[in-house]
């Protein structure tokens, strides 16, 4: 049947074509079952592997720069918030002719020449899907301008977002510090920030700001895009919200903090002010101050040096940092000593007699401040006209060392709060430390001007007043603090330190300073003193100082009982009295500044019943008694009027409870 | 065989009609839907560009199938060696006065269409085939000059596409050719020679590619060494293919392909994406439909009474084959990427018209099956 060959060649050829077909036919199936089995491990065995791979692929996080936490005073007022902030953002991958754009922009916000050339350099360096911030913080005119002009300034985003702002400008600085923009320093030091860290993403460079980092920063918010193959966002998948930084309260109060830099305008000191019960600070100032406001974008550099070249030094934080000779401040703390160690009683008399006869001793002369003399003295009325003589005396015949103990426990030669400043620890000698510090053995000489705070003696502003503090409440170790926290009334510290007294008079006999040191989570209000008189005695002391005639703050005393306050005043010298400078005796204008005396002023008040604690220190302002009671004086009476305002804050946070 | 009229090839106009292959029918037509689905996709979920010409493509072509089915299978037998000289000199013309695109001149601008001859050269080397083995007998099919004159038959069109450069097309003309050689009882000695001398040479073929080319073949032995690059394709494939799991991401779902982690989707790709939308189990419904297919071809093939029928149903089926699974294998990482389009499935129109004119010859032999050619 079949042409071109036999029926038999045929038939052959139809076996061969057959046979090889089924041959194929077997081929295509392995191979067929081979793809099958390729496509089952592919979406079967391994889909799970893929599908995280396509994940990977497609999704993409990115995280927003968290809500920082804000800070608010004593009476909840915010003292660094978050502030709306007007931004203008462009995506290049949007903009038709990112130069024209930019040129148009240039005329609107008048930007500079400078501010152009960065944000083109900024430009090329990043993708073209990246936002660009062209202006970080625009006026609210410029910001309605880019509106209104929005119609032709296609790819351009007039954005709201957060920034920080610190309403009261210059008086915090020194307490709260300010925030900038993260540099890589502080993302190396800070795991935190490391985690957190977006572009753009402000820290805190000093102050609470930066030591309370971790509990203000907040979490970022996180948004999951999906992107396509060029790593274009998509859409939005997922958003989760971030958690805003914890706001954190302080003891300090607002108006008094306000007035403390008043007080010190135009001048270089510090203002710190303490209830001698719980400890609670309610101002600390240091001046000059700045505007940290200048530096949330970067602060223009004309404007940083004058702040760095300023002579009064407003960078320094002169309460905790500002290391000073306490000169006659120290005084109630010799006085005190003298007496603990029972080496002088309050009825040894020393006479005082003048620049003609100064004190001698191995051929050196120790002067009084007094060109005339003070004449006999008792205690009391040495500590009232802060005669230089009888502390000489009363110095010798205590010792360094045993001052070295009494000062330390009072507060001196230690951080007041903790990590939160960069506090310095100051000086206070003894001959152990003058040995390993310096390698020198001590000599008498040493301890005479220690003893009218001169010398190797080195303290704080801030330890000062906590000095201060501690011998205002009875002789009582107290907690300072700058944060709110939950709070200890001051009556049941008050019943706390009382408590502590009768334990201790049972355990006078044996002189024993309880341990510093507590493992006991609760504070104990333990008694500095051996002998409760003795404290008592040396308050009466910088009573009469203020208060009575002759006194070096007699004039700046306030008679009403409701404001009256006693004190210590004191002037440090910063250089030693040549002989010649001191046949001059030349006034305070007539010197140059950096060698003039600092002032110090050390008080508590009201008199009768004291609750508040401060020191205050003019830089280079002279004698205490002139250049830093007065202030005191202004002071108590601000204070003790707003206390009222204070307690029932307090009392309304317990009801609140 | 029985009946009278079947004898004769006279048969009435109904009964061809009568005699079309509907389940062969059915899956070209359930082919061309789930192409279409799978374009509509790769369009972002609208009909966009491609679904349009694609669906007007199947459907053009696919009435031309219908009408090739009632050309007598007499006329594809004449027209053999025409036919492959006809797309012989579309060929030529190509590399002479061809349009260049993605570094390749294969197309011909026909004004209506860009035709692209070497996807033609599929079917032509087999249907020239076909006519040539169909008058040799058995006996003569090892004769020296029965295998030289093929083997030049087949060689031509290769070198020219490969010259176009167009790997991957080329290696399917080959195959397609050496198929029907096959089944003709080619001595087994020839294949096995061939492949040694294959191997041989392989080293001095590679030297002659083309630098990307040889990158696709090293790319092929280890994707990972170049991630972005080269091995990017292979890579994604995979992923989308894996990711998609027992039942598929769902329709318009694919993440890898609109988001065009896919490269050329509609073309080389498309299995990729239907497997990444449609899972294990829309895989495998594809591959049972390939599998009607063809073995509805290869019975076509075996009820044909002449050889010619029977060589090119045979053929053609078994091309069909080869094509399907070195595109799959390709997209799921088994070979290396040579271009090779999905029958039906893929985007472009010279493989749609091949293929189409091919299940129509394939038709044409199922309604003349009992056709005598002389």
């Amino acid at each position: 049947m079949i042409v071109g060959g036999g029926e038999d060649s045929g038939f052959k050829k139809t076996n061969i074509v057959n046979r090889r077909m089924f041959i194929f036919a077997a081929a295509k199936a392995v191979v067929f079952f081979g793809i099958i089995g390729r496509l089952f491990s592919l979406q079967i065995s391994e889909n799970k592997k893929y599908l995280t791979l396509s994940d990977k692929n497609r999704l993409r996080e990115s995280r927003l720069p968290p809500v920082r936490g804000e800070f608010e005073d004593y009476f909840g007022n915010r003292i660094a918030k978050n502030l709306t902030v007007y931004q203008l953002h462009v995506v290049p991958e949007q903009v038709e002719d990112f130069k024209t754009l930019m040129v148009r922009l240039k005329d609107i916000l008048n930007l500079s020449d400078n501010h152009l050339r960065d944000l083109i350099k900024k430009k090329n360096k990043q993708k073209p899907w990246e936002t660009l911030i062209v202006s970080e913080n625009l006026s609210w005119d410029e910001f309605s301008k880019i509106n209104f002009y929005l119609h032709e300034l296609s790819g351009a985003r007039p954005v709201l977002t957060v920034g920080r702002n610190y309403p009261y400008s210059e008086i915090y600085t020194h307490v709260l510090g300010y925030v900038s923009e993260a540099s890589v320093e502080d993302i190396v030091n800070n795991e935190t920030i490391k985690q957190r860290n977006v572009p753009g993403l402000r820290v805190g460079k000093t102050g609470l700001e930066k030591a309370l980092e971790n509990e203000l920063i907040g979490t970022n918010s996180i948004q999951r895009f999906e992107v396509n193959a060029y790593g274009k966002r998509i859409n939005q998948i997922d958003f989760k919200e971030g958690e805003k930084g914890k706001t954190i309260r302080l003891t300090i109060d607002t108006e008094i903090q306000k007035y403390t830099q008043e007080l010190l305008k135009e001048k270089a000191g510090s203002i710190s002010i303490m209830d001698i019960y719980t400890g609670e600070i309610i101002a600390m100032n240091s001046s000059p101050s700045f505007d940290p406001n200048l530096f949330l974008y970067g602060i223009e550099k004309g404007k940083w040096n004058e702040i760095k070249k300023n002579p009064l030094k407003p960078l320094l934080n002169k309460t905790v940092s500002g290391l000073y000779s306490p000169g006659s401040t120290i005084k109630p703390i010799v006085a005190l000593s003298a007496l603990e160690n029972d080496v002088i009683s309050t009825k040894l008399k020393v006479n005082c007699r003048g620049h003609k006869h100064p004190l001698e001793l191995y051929g050196m002369k120790y002067h009084c401040w007094k060109k005339k003399g003070h004449g006999y003295m008792s205690l009391k009325n040495a500590i009232k006209q802060s005669c230089d003589t009888y502390f000489y005396e009363a110095a010798r015949l205590l010792g360094v060392d045993r001052l070295n103990e009494t000062a330390k426990r009072f507060g001196l030669g230690e951080v007041v709060l903790g990590n939160y400043f960069n506090e310095k620890k100051g000086v206070v000698p003894s001959t152990k430390w003058k040995k390993q510090a310096i390698g020198q053995n001590w000599y008498l000489g040493e301890t005479l001007i220690n003893g009218i705070g001169q010398g190797y003696i080195q303290t704080t502003p801030l330890q000062l007043c906590l000095m201060t503090a501690q011998l205002a409440n009875g002789g009582h170790k107290i907690y300072p603090k700058i944060i709110l926290g939950k709070e200890e009334t001051a009556e049941s510290i008050r019943e706390k330190m009382k408590l502590a007294t009768e334990n201790n008079q049972i355990n006078s006999n044996i002189f024993s300073v309880p341990e510093r040191f507590f493992n006991d989570k609760e504070k104990k209000y333990t008694p500095l003193y051996r002998n409760k008189e003795n404290v008592k005695f040396v308050l009466d002391a910088m009573f009469s100082s203020t208060n009575e005639l002759y006194g070096t703050s007699f004039s700046s005393r306030i008679d009403d009982p409701k404001y009256q306050f006693a004190g210590k005043t004191g002037t440090a010298q910063v250089k030693r009295i040549t002989e010649a400078e001191r046949k001059l005796d030349l006034e305070t204008d007539q010197i140059p500044y950096k060698e003039r005396d600092h002032a110090w002023y050390i008080a508590f008040g009201p008199y009768k019943n004291p609750r508040y604690a401060l020191s205050i220190l003019v830089e280079h302002g002279g004698s205490g008694s002139k250049a830093a009671a007065p202030i005191a004086k202004k002071l108590f009476k601000f204070i003790i009027d707003r206390h009222p305002l204070r307690e029932s804050i307090k009392t309304k946070k317990l009801i609140k409870i | 065989m029985f009946i009278e009229s079947s004898l004769s090839n006279n048969s009435t106009f109904f009964q061809k009609l009568r005699s079309l292959d509907y389940i062969l029918i059915f899956c070209v037509l359930l082919l061309g839907l789930i192409s279409s689905i799978a374009m509509y996709s790769t369009d972002g979920g609208e009909v966009l560009y491609h679904t349009e010409s694609h669906i007007i493509r199947f459907l053009v072509f696919f009435a031309m199938m219908i009408f090739i089915s009632f050309i007598n299978i007499k006329t594809w037998h004449a027209l053999g060696y025409f036919f492959y000289i006809i797309v012989l000199g579309l060929l030529v013309w190509a590399s002479l006065f061809g349009i260049t695109a993605s570094g390749s001149q294969r197309w011909i601008d026909l004004y209506f269409i860009n035709l692209q001859p070497s996807e033609l050269m599929k079917i032509a080397i087999i249907l020239c085939f076909a006519k040539y083995y169909h008058r040799i007998q058995v006996v003569n099919v090892n004769k020296i000059q029965n295998v030289i004159i093929p083997i030049l038959i087949l060689f031509i069109p290769i070198a020219l596409v490969i010259s176009q450069p167009d790997l991957g097309t080329s290696i399917l003309i080959a195959s397609s050719g050496i198929i029907v050689l096959w089944l003709a009882g080619v001595n087994i000695k020839y294949f096995f020679y061939s492949t040694l001398f294959f191997i041989i040479s392989a080293p001095f073929v590679i030297s002659f590619l083309k630098p990307y080319q040889k990158l696709r073949i090293l790319t092929f032995f280890d994707p990972d060494k170049d991630p972005l690059g080269a091995g990017y394709q292979i890579i994604q494939s995979k992923i989308a293919v894996g990711s998609g799991g027992l039942m598929g991401k769902g329709f318009l779902k694919g993440t890898q392909g609109y988001l065009e982690f896919l490269p050329e989707k509609h073309t080389d790709f498309i299995f990729t994406l239907y497997s990444e939308e449609f899972g294990f189990i829309g895989s495998i419904i594809l591959l049972i439909l390939y599998s009607v297919l063809i073995f509805r071809i290869i019975r076509i093939g075996s009820f044909s009474r002449s050889f010619f029928g029977k060589f090119f149903c045979y053929g053609f089926g078994s091309a069909i084959f080869v094509y399907i699974t070195v595109n799959m294998a390709m997209v799921l990482g088994l070979l290396p990427i040579v271009g090779s389009p999905l029958p039906i499935m893929s985007y472009g129109g010279s493989s749609m018209l091949a293929t189409m004119l091919g299940l129509g010859i394939v038709m044409s032999a199922k309604v003349y099956n009992r056709q005598l050619i002389s």
